[in-house]
């Protein structure tokens, strides 16, 4: 299991190739990549804020709950933090597992926890200046699901 | 002293992100900050802020020790 907090972009291609390299015990792999959105071409950028240490460690704890939940053999997370420019990727996520349907609804569980429920707190800064994002009701519907 | 921590939208009203503050619990912490700083008071005490103590989320009054890290926490929002 691995996860962790960057400041600087990355590929999620390349990531995606390392997790799933070698394994010959697993049947699936479905991972999921957030990207940085302009809403109609609006220059916004994001600026992402962790509690460095707490942030890891609660993610850590839903991270075990996913991998009990759903039988993973590994999964990886990677998100950004500080400045993120419209089209860069925000987030990765990939869960591995014997068969499909694990390693989709892991991916879909953990991108509900990270969206509205993980230490991170994102201000969104356009032309028009800038606002704090909070999770929207669908947002908040969606890791409902789980509990 | 208490190692106070604002996130979010929390440090951007108060205007700060990190100060040492003496306060024997959170009750009197929450108390002091929002007497010096109303505005603050308010968003400390808005919907969905949670408070962790020495990097575990608590609800309700703790005693704080002397070198207790505080952290108020805004509703999140990743991905």
């Amino acid at each position: 299991m691995s996860i962790s907090l960057q400041t600087a972009p990355f590929d999620p291609g390349a990531l995606l190739t390392r997790f799933s390299a070698g394994r010959t015990n697993a049947g699936a792999v479905v991972s999921f990549t957030g990207i940085a959105r302009a809403d109609q071409g609006a220059q916004t950028r994001l600026e992402l804020e962790a509690y460095p240490g707490f942030t890891e460690t609660e993610i850590g704890k839903i991270a075990d709950q996913a991998t009990d939940r759903f039988s993973l053999h590994d999964l990886v997370i990677v998100h950004r933090v500080g400045v993120i420019a419209p089209g860069e990727a925000i987030v990765f996520v990939a869960a591995m597992a014997t068969h499909r349907r694990e390693a989709f609804e892991a991916a879909d569980f953990l991108m509900d926890y990270l969206k509205s429920r993980a230490p991170f707190w994102k201000k969104e800064i356009g032309s028009d200046g800038e606002k704090w994002i909070e999770p929207t009701a669908r947002d908040r519907a969606d890791v409902a699901r789980w509990d | 002293m208490a190692k106070v921590l604002l996130f979010g939208a929390l440090h951007d009203v108060a205007g700060w992100r990190t100060r040492d503050i003496d306060a024997a619990n959170l009750q009197a912490l929450t108390a002091l900050l929002s007497s010096e700083d109303p505005a603050l008071g308010e968003a400390l005490a808005g919907k969905g802020v949670q408070v962790a103590v020495d990097r575990v989320i608590v609800r309700g009054d703790v005693a704080l020790g002397p070198a207790t890290e505080v952290a108020f926490l805004p509703p999140m929002s990743g991905g």
